[in-house]
């Protein structure tokens, strides 16, 4: 049919196409297509921008705290009388004292407090531990680096403005001026906060470190891998190559899909009554934490492994099979190895699933104020969520940026992570 | 001390398994008839023999032993046949706490004879146990040992006991739910005998703050499960009204109309808001959204509360979209081809083709798809412990502050577990009702999925 033609039909239809009419219906058309196209735009761009002002904020208020105002203060230990043998039951907090003095001369004793008041509290026992750690300290003068008490970092990192009216802050007029005369003496300086690294938890922010929470989460990443991963590969292999098709197989089948969707809180719950009230397992402990973990990981590595094995061809079975291999060795020889880039790149991912998880570690009390990290799988402890969580609903300015670098942190480890499962996927995987 | 015996275990299983592989090549050496197994399996089949029962005795022991050292202690604690459970468990923490060296007053004489009672019971036990593992590892390397022969069929063997592993690492998921299960009924159980079940189901107060101690000044506590359900379901509301439309139109953009390219490079980027940890999302609800959603409640005039259900609501419905966004996606992707093609060749426009036979037709997918999400929203529990409400109100002002269940668990469970209050068990009656609506929602969504994906 010719052109000409199809228009002669179309026409004897009795609608004319090119009427001005149709061409406004066309255009309306069209334009609710670009609608469409438009809405999904803008959804996109809500979801993304969302993400972009997540990570900006984050960002924004958790880098102040990489880095840490303290002063570099010397002490000459040779005049002190402190007892070699006994050096904790020295007069640290008079020699710190004694020390700190000498900065701002002719201060009054109330003046003095509040000049005390610029430094952490903690002071006499770091000048404690720096000694008890070098002994050698004690025959001369040396240096000491002692953190600026909140406050002061919340002035020097823009937290605190200097125009805000004196009562409004928790820094008044005398101590600023009492801070500018140490920055004048050149013992104040902002190096990068190695402390937010390795110290433990503390009450006041410029001490508080993740140490004891990134310890904690990798004891109990540990117990749950170690858990977890020999025991979801056992099971996705019985049921995918050897579990018979009948009614229990269908049951353990509905059960891990459904078990994959429980909130992660109810297994908490059941840390809690079943690792805490019966069985009487230490609170608190990442030993605990790795088993609701790991309990909570397993359907999802057993769905993953049972997908990668499926995906080793036939041909490879019937071949190890057709040279006499027995069933075990088919499996154990042949097709896991040919499965595991997948199945590592699956338990590493459900392992950073795990490592954000909160809800359950709280149940079970992994949000403790512990000042000392963790030694081993019983001792009491924090994760890294949960250290979260309780810096965000710890008062003090100076936690609110801390919050957002322990975010920043944990956000680095599950790029980390990912990163290793996206090589490993790229790296090892086969396309069959 | 469990420490030493496990890596003791792992040691000498190692060891056997070299042991064993050598005996069986010795043995095969000018031996007249072949062997059934290669030497490795005799020496695996050793290994098991000496360090698989001795494990499994010691994980029963580690359980077992303070349980039965409880039992033994207060048997032997003077009058305790006439104390309750309670109070039993009261004893034997105190106990525990003395001989763990942390003693706030002195303790009576009573006390002071059970502590060292238990320490000796603990000595007994330990000593024991190192006792009864050596010897069931010496008895397992011996027969390992005396079985490698010729004859011996030790890959039958080892394989046996592969299978039996993997069929017990099978069923660890279904003791998982019936672990859940026995544990939120027995404790909710305990519960309804403090407060009758109607009174939790149909009550319409829910102030939980009941006195501990006698002498605390408290309110008379109330346990009415609507007001956190309906708490609840406002904010898991609010989240879908955020996540439902944005999910489904991205998802129509992503498989419809954006090239390779875009495709490739914003789904992951989608996904990232799915693998962002809720705790994340909660410090940035109450950090950022929460303020903004009170200078916008206060621009149009509503007194706004500072943990408003919205700022919880749409935080929430920000991390499930790329949850409604995949599953969308996967079941538009499924609607066969001829469907699509013929409406182009019917002269229908992209946009009339995916609102009137694409949309409908993956209907029944996306539907099982926001049920999935919807039974998420119900179980997240930090951004809404983080960022909603504490007091059970009833009320659909998204500026109010509501309280949902998960937070009620949180709050009830953090600090103090003594498990005789009804206010540590209302968590796990609480528990129970999540379960099973949560259970519920992901049954239907399965059952809509996988009888979706069976039509076409």
């Amino acid at each position: 049919m010719s052109s000409a033609a199809l228009t002669e039909s179309i026409s004897s239809t009795g609608v004319n196409w090119h009427s001005d009419e149709m061409k406004a219906r066309r255009k309306a058309r069209y334009a609710a297509d670009r609608r469409l196209q438009v809405y999904g735009i803008i959804a996109i761009t809500f979801a993304l921008g969302f993400l972009a002002i997540l990570v900006g904020s984050l960002t924004f208020t958790g880098y102040k705290a990489f880095t840490q105002t303290v002063a570099t203060i010397e002490i000459d230990l040779s005049t002190a009388k402190v007892d070699p043998a006994n050096i904790g039951e020295a007069d640290w907090r008079g020699i710190v004292r004694g020390a700190l003095r000498t900065q701002v001369p002719g201060m009054s004793r109330s003046d003095e407090r509040k000049f005390f008041e610029l430094f952490t509290s903690s002071a006499p026992f770091l000048v404690r531990d720096a000694v008890v750690a070098d002994p050698s300290r004690l025959t001369g003068k040396s240096t000491f680096t002692i953190p600026m008490a909140d406050p002061v970092d919340q002035l020097v990192k823009g937290g605190i403005s200097r125009d805000v009216p004196e009562n409004q802050r928790r820094i008044n007029n005398k101590q600023i001026g009492m801070y500018d005369q140490l920055v004048a003496n050149g013992i104040i300086s902002t190096p990068f906060n190695w402390g937010l690294f390795f110290n433990a938890d503390s009450r006041f922010p410029e001490l508080a470190g993740l140490a004891g929470a990134i310890s904690g989460s990798f004891w109990s990443l540990l117990v749950c891998f170690v858990i977890s991963f020999p025991i979801g590969i056992a099971a996705a292999i019985y049921l995918e190559e050897f579990a018979p098709k009948n009614k229990v197989t269908d049951l353990i089948e509905v059960n891990i899909n459904n078990l994959a969707a429980v909130p992660s809180v109810v297994f908490g719950l059941l840390g809690l009554a079943v690792f805490l009230g019966w069985l009487g397992l230490p609170r608190s402990a990442p030993l605990v934490g790795g088993f609701v973990l790991a309990l909570m990981t397993l359907p999802t590595l057993i769905i993953v492994t049972r997908v990668s094995l499926k995906s080793v061809p036939s041909s490879i079975r019937e071949a190890a099979l057709g040279v006499g291999a027995s069933k075990h060795e088919m499996i154990f020889h042949h097709i896991l190895p040919l499965a595991m880039p997948t199945v590592m790149t699956g338990s590493i991912i459900s392992l950073a699933r795990a490592l954000g998880e909160t809800a359950p570690l709280l149940l079970i009390g992994m949000n403790a104020f512990i000042t000392s990290p963790p030694e081993g799988v019983f001792a009491a402890s924090t994760a890294l969520p949960t250290q979260i969580y309780i810096w965000a609903d710890s008062p003090e300015r100076g936690f609110v940026s801390r919050t957002s670098a322990a975010i920043l942190v944990l956000l680095a480890f599950l790029v980390l992570m990912n990163g290793i499962a996206i090589y490993l996927r790229q790296r090892f995987e086969r396309r069959w | 001390m469990s420490g030493y015996l496990l890596a003791a275990l792992a040691l000498s299983a190692l060891v056997m398994s070299f042991v064993g592989s050598a005996r069986a090549r010795a043995t095969q050496n000018g031996a007249s008839e072949k062997t059934h197994s290669r030497p490795i399996y005799h020496g695996l089949n050793a290994a098991i023999w000496t360090g698989v029962p001795a494990f499994i005795f010691l994980l029963l022991w580690l359980a077992g032993q303070n349980s039965v050292i409880n039992q033994l202690v207060i048997a032997s604690f003077p009058g305790s046949e006439s104390l309750d459970a309670t109070a039993r468990s009261l004893i034997m923490s105190e106990v525990r706490q003395v001989a763990a060296g942390n003693i706030f007053k002195e303790p009576t004489p009573e006390i002071q004879a059970a502590v060292t009672h238990l320490k000796s019971l603990q000595q007994i036990s330990a000593v024991a146990m190192v006792a009864v593992i050596s010897a069931m590892m010496a008895i397992g390397a011996f027969l390992g040992y005396k079985v490698v022969d010729n004859r011996f069929r030790a890959r039958h063997s080892v394989e046996r006991s592969v299978t039996y592993f993997m069929m017990f690492s099978s069923l660890v998921a279904i003791v998982t739910t019936l672990g859940i299960i026995a544990s939120l009924v027995f404790e909710a159980i305990q519960f309804f005998t403090k407060v009758p079940i109607t009174e939790f189901l149909f009550g319409l107060r829910w102030e939980p703050q009941i006195a501990i101690r006698a002498d605390q000044v408290a309110g008379q506590g109330a346990f009415g499960v609507i007001p956190v359900l309906f708490g609840t379901f406002v904010i898991s509301l609010i989240s879908m009204i955020v996540a439902v439309p944005t999910g489904i139109l991205s998802a129509i953009y992503l498989t419809e109309y954006a090239d390779k390219r875009f495709r490739a490079v914003v789904k992951p980027l989608l996904e990232i808001l799915a693998g962002v940890p809720t705790v994340v999302y909660g410090f940035f609800a109450v950090l950022t959204v929460a303020p903004a959603v009170r200078s916008l409640g206060l621009s149009i005039g509503i007194e706004s509360s500072p943990n408003s259900a919205l700022a919880a609501g749409a935080v929430m419905g920000v991390m499930i979209i790329p949850f409604i966004s995949s599953l969308s996606d996967d079941a538009l992707a499924a609607v066969p081809r001829a469907m699509r093609e013929g409406s182009f060749a019917l002269g229908a426009t992209k946009g009339e083709t995916i609102r009137k036979v694409l949309l409908p037709a993956a209907l029944p997918g996306i539907v099982g798809g926001v049920l999935l999400a919807l039974s998420r929203a119900v179980g997240e529990t930090m951004i809404v412990v983080m960022a909603a409400g504490l007091i059970a109100k009833m009320t659909v002002n998204p500026f109010d502050a509501v309280t949902t269940v998960t937070v009620q668990i949180v709050t009830l469970l953090i600090g103090d577990s003594e498990f005789d209050n009804p206010k540590t068990l209302a968590a796990f009656a609480l528990g129970l009702v999540l379960f099973i609506v949560t259970l519920i929602l992901n049954l239907i969504a399965l059952r809509t999925v996988r009888k979706y994906r069976e039509k076409y």
